[in-house]
């Protein structure tokens, strides 16, 4: 049964629930960014809310690296199915015949082509003029600086120093031919309120969230989840089965798991009360080099 | 890793007490406030302490900040705690904040969303655009400076913005030894200043962000001080105007129509409630219409409030769009073309008056130009400077036009209404934040009554066709004398009139008004509106007017439709009516006594197309009224 919502998460329901609406008014040919995370889960939820009874009036647009893990395409595909929403996947097909992989060619390469690479090629071709994404504030410091309207010029690039200043709830959303805007309606919510907010509304999300007893091994300090056999093993190196559990979803190499128990919503939400560890952390992409994020950002990563 | 224990506690399982948890937190509401204050304040550190001491730095992250301490200040060993704020590269190397950071926090009482604000002078922008999303402000002051010039200036930018509660944290009492006096002279230094900036609540709290003093707990260093925390404070300083009823208002969003059978009208409740069935009206078109439904994907709501995001659907057909505001149908919004409001200037290029930039207020984007600026406002002081321009960071009172008319409310009645951007129309840039003060055509500002009733309906029960025979020419001529006269004929015949007499209207309506040429003018549009009412209600009607000027008459004429306007000559010459001088007028203006006399000091100017002219100084006025009537018949007026 559905539980009712906290004044504040009533807040930011209804503030996301008007941003996507904006955009839909305001944008000639927007599209969803779909990541399969809780975050776009949360974000899908929303705009099945925000256009009731119509369908959100955009496709979902899911940038395939082709190194998710198995059940996050499941996911995908069964929740775009359930929900009657058109899903678009791009697979960046040059990088595929390069056979760019997180394993030979380092995250740094990887990423660029396969994530930022392939979704400026897909975003161009079909000439979106605004993209929703289900980034949040809290993530990393220089994402509390973004916008929740993120201007990028025609080579979807980010400057810091030339942001729009959003007043009230007005968003300047004016953009010449090439240019476009990239939209995070959950902007103000934290981890805490996307998992409380999954918990209350019902919001189905992948398994993998959830402990379970999964084989990993251990790489650098970070348990990586051996999801198919594409992920050399050392020599003498075996797959251990541990209950572990994700806090964030990318491409399973890249991913680490956390130990833990938690294998209900509630058991998540308490665990995430108690722990002391960002969720960005299990992600090996952020920790490059000092400022990483931020450069990403300016090159057009989400 | 060690494994992630949850503590237990005497509740069943984690689903009961996250239950128990969230049943807790149902009314724990949103608190959104700014911090702003001068370069090297400590807001960062403030910020950074707030987070730190309310347990909601996780370790990477405290880390990572403890790594770049080290880097920063190379032997210090304490974390800095702004490290964990200041987010852009840039600024970690540069040491200041370049742009609006937010940051998020709770506790068990209320949810907090903080705009870290720039200190430094030339991005006052910055600080505005914060402002307009929070509805508190921390106000920090560096103990050791006392009141500057950019505590001024920031306290002025949310004087204009509209925020009304503000914390003024000062800062860095560890460096003035925890002084009481120092303390109290600043507190006293800023309620004086702030006197005229109409604030409802400044509470002065003296902190150490550094240390912690009075930030989340109480300072074992400040035994003198009896107040709240500044934590304390945000956590209950009381925001009940939100919660005061006011009248409703929907700006409408988006159409949601995804067939032929649902139309709705999606968008935020801007202010006040609605309810099915309630009566509204759609503006800019004055449609009056029931509600039906309010629809979510949650079900259907008894009540819509404020802030709830909602579509409504209306009982009746009617065709609203994006940008049309709905609202009750008591307290109705103004609708207007020329409006007045303050603008704070955000771009390089500085203010053309006269160039078109887009305005966009709510869901309504239209282009706008700046007629005029009345004048600039210092930002330090808000006194109110003359000036032809407004550059970037600088704030105005100007008059705009519209390229149509825009729906809204003053800025401090409703700050979703009254709120506007402008936008260059080349760079697409936003140029400068707007709070609307008031619309500057009246006439506009109210919106057109539906009426099912009309004129043609009126008429038709008194059996006659609604006129207005308006009589001018110089005192004395005779005006009154023939109107009488036909009004008394026509109400024998049984007709429904109306007479306005120059002298009478004088008494009442226009007593406010001398003999100027300026105040003739407004004498006469004010008789002509009045005269449109009572032809609108089916009337035959007598104006009996010098009206010396043809541009009112015809002003006058304007008014009317087609053929309801008979303009009669009282064709009189001067000589004449001074002979008869009925009131002794004439003689009073020879002698002085009376200024600005038609015929005498101020001139006439007779009709040059006049329905009538009738010449008093050859037949009676009881001839001159019958021809009228004849004229009347002819017009099958009776």
């Amino acid at each position: 049964m559905k539980k009712r919502l906290s004044t504040y998460l009533k807040e930011l329901e209804d503030e996301s629930i008007h941003i996507m609406r904006e955009v839909a008014a305001e944008f000639r040919n927007p599209v969803m960014l779909y990541s399969i995370g809780k975050d776009s889960s949360v974000m899908l939820h929303l705009a099945m809310k925000a256009f009731y009874p119509a369908k959100p009036p955009f496709p979902l647009l899911h940038v395939d690296t082709t190194w998710k893990f198995r059940e996050m395409i499941a996911f995908r595909d069964s929740e775009a199915k359930r929900l009657g929403v058109e899903l678009l996947v791009h697979i960046n097909e040059q990088g595929v015949r390069d056979g760019i992989s997180p394993i030979t060619h380092g995250s740094a390469l990887y990423t660029d082509i396969m994530k930022t690479e392939s979704l400026k090629q897909t975003l161009a071709a079909h000439g979106y003029d605004a993209a929703f994404g289900g980034a949040r504030r809290d993530e990393e410091k220089s994402r509390a600086k973004e916008r929740v309207y993120s201007f990028r010029n025609a080579a979807q690039n980010w400057d810091p120093k030339r942001q729009r200043p959003e007043l009230w709830h007005l968003a300047n959303t004016g953009i010449k031919p090439g240019e476009s805007m990239r939209v995070f309606p959950l902007s103000n919510w934290t981890e805490l309120d996307v998992w409380t907010y999954i918990y209350l509304e019902n919001i189905p999300v992948v398994p993998l969230y959830f402990a379970a007893e999964r084989p990993v091994v251990e790489r650098s300090g970070m348990l990586i989840m051996v999801d198919d056999d594409r992920l050399p093993l050392d020599p003498g190196e075996t797959p251990r089965m541990e209950r572990v559990r994700f806090r964030t979803l990318g491409c399973y190499p890249l991913t680490g798991a956390i130990k833990s128990d938690a294998a209900t919503l509630p058991e998540i939400i308490e665990e995430l009360i108690a722990t002391r560890h960002s969720e960005r952390q299990g992600r090996v992409i952020d920790h490059d080099q000092a400022g990483s994020m931020e450069k990403k950002k300016q090159e057009g990563y989400f | 890793m060690a494994r992630l224990r949850v503590v237990g506690s005497e509740k069943d399982s984690a689903a009961e007490r996250v239950d128990a948890r969230i049943a807790a937190d149902e009314d724990r509401g949103l608190l959104r406030f700014l911090t702003c204050g001068s370069v090297d304040d400590g807001k960062s550190t403030l910020i950074g302490r707030l987070l730190y001491d309310s347990a909601l730095v996780y370790e990477d992250q405290l880390k990572s900040a403890e790594r770049d301490s080290k880097r920063a200040n190379a032997g210090r060993n304490e974390i800095d705690l702004s490290l964990l704020v200041d987010g852009l590269q840039a600024e970690r190397e540069q040491g200041i904040t370049i742009d609006v950071a937010y940051r998020y926090f709770s506790t068990p009482r209320r949810k907090f969303i903080v705009a870290d604000t720039p200190g430094h002078v030339q991005y006052t922008r910055n600080m505005a655009t914060g402002a307009s999303n929070c509805e508190f402000a921390v106000l920090l002051i560096d103990a050791r400076q006392g009141v500057l010039n950019q505590t001024r200036r920031h306290a002025c930018i949310l004087s204009l913005l509209g925020i009304k509660k503000v914390a003024l944290a000062i800062n860095k009492m560890d460096l003035v030894d925890f002084d009481q006096a120092t303390f109290e002279e600043i507190a006293e230094a800023f309620s004086e200043f702030a006197q005229p900036l109409g604030f409802e609540l400044i509470t002065a709290i003296p902190v150490s962000a550094l240390k912690g003093d009075n930030v989340t707990s109480p300072s074992a260093n400040m035994h003198w001080y009896r107040g709240p925390t500044l934590l304390g404070h945000l956590e209950t300083v009381d925001l009940s105007h939100d919660t005061q009823e006011r009248p409703f208002r929907f700006p409408v969003q988006w159409v949601n129509r995804p067939d032929q059978n649902f139309r709705g009208y999606a968008g935020t409740v801007a202010s006040g409630t609605v309810r099915p069935g309630d009566e509204v009206i759609i503006h800019p078109s004055g449609r009056r219409v029931h509600v039906a439904r309010i629809v979510t994907a949650d079900g259907d709501l008894e009540i819509a409030r404020q802030g709830d995001a909602v579509t409504i659907t209306f009982a009746e057909e009617v065709d609203a769009s994006r940008g049309d505001v709905i609202s009750g149908i008591e307290e109705q919004p103004q609708v207007a073309d020329q409006i007045a409001a303050r603008l704070v200037w955000f771009d390089e290029e500085p203010m053309l008056p006269g160039r078109s930039y887009t305005l966009k207020c709510g869901g309504q984007t239209t282009t706008a130009t700046i007629s005029a600026l009345k004048y600039k406002i210092n930002v330090d002081n808000l006194d109110h400077v003359a000036g032809k321009t407004l550059e970037l960071n600088e704030a105005g009172e100007c008059n705009l036009s519209t390229g149509k008319p825009i729906v809204f409310d003053p800025y401090a009645e409703n700050t979703d209404t009254g709120s506007i951007i402008l936008i260059d129309r080349c760079t697409n840039a936003t140029v400068a934040a707007g709070m609307i003060e008031f619309g500057l055509r009246r006439a506009t500002s109210i919106q057109w009554q539906e009426l099912f009733v009309d004129k043609g309906a009126r008429a038709q029960l008194k059996g006659q066709k609604p006129c207005v025979l308006w009589f001018t020419g110089l005192s004395g001529s005779g005006k009154s004398t023939i109107a009488n006269t036909l009004e008394k004929r026509l109400h024998a015949l049984g007709r429904h009139t109306y007479m306005l007499d120059g002298d009478n209207i004088r008494h009442g309506l226009s007593k406010d008004l001398g003999f100027t040429d300026a105040d003739r003018v407004e004498n006469i549009r004010r008789v002509a509106e009045a005269a449109k009412l009572f032809v609108d209600a089916g009337l035959i009607v007598m104006v009996s007017f010098i009206s010396p000027f043809r541009s009112e008459r015809r002003m006058a004429r304007e008014l009317f439709g087609d053929g309801e306007f008979i303009e009669v000559y009282v064709d009189t010459p001067l000589e004449v009516c001074e002979a008869r001088d009925p009131k002794g007028l004439y003689r009073k203006a020879r002698a002085g006594l009376i200024s600005n006399f038609t015929g005498i000091d101020s001139g006439y100017e007779p009709p040059e197309r006049a329905e009538l002219d009738l010449k008093t100084s050859e037949t009676s006025p009881d001839a001159l009224a019958e021809s009228v009537l004849a004229e009347l018949r002819r017009r099958h007026v009776v």
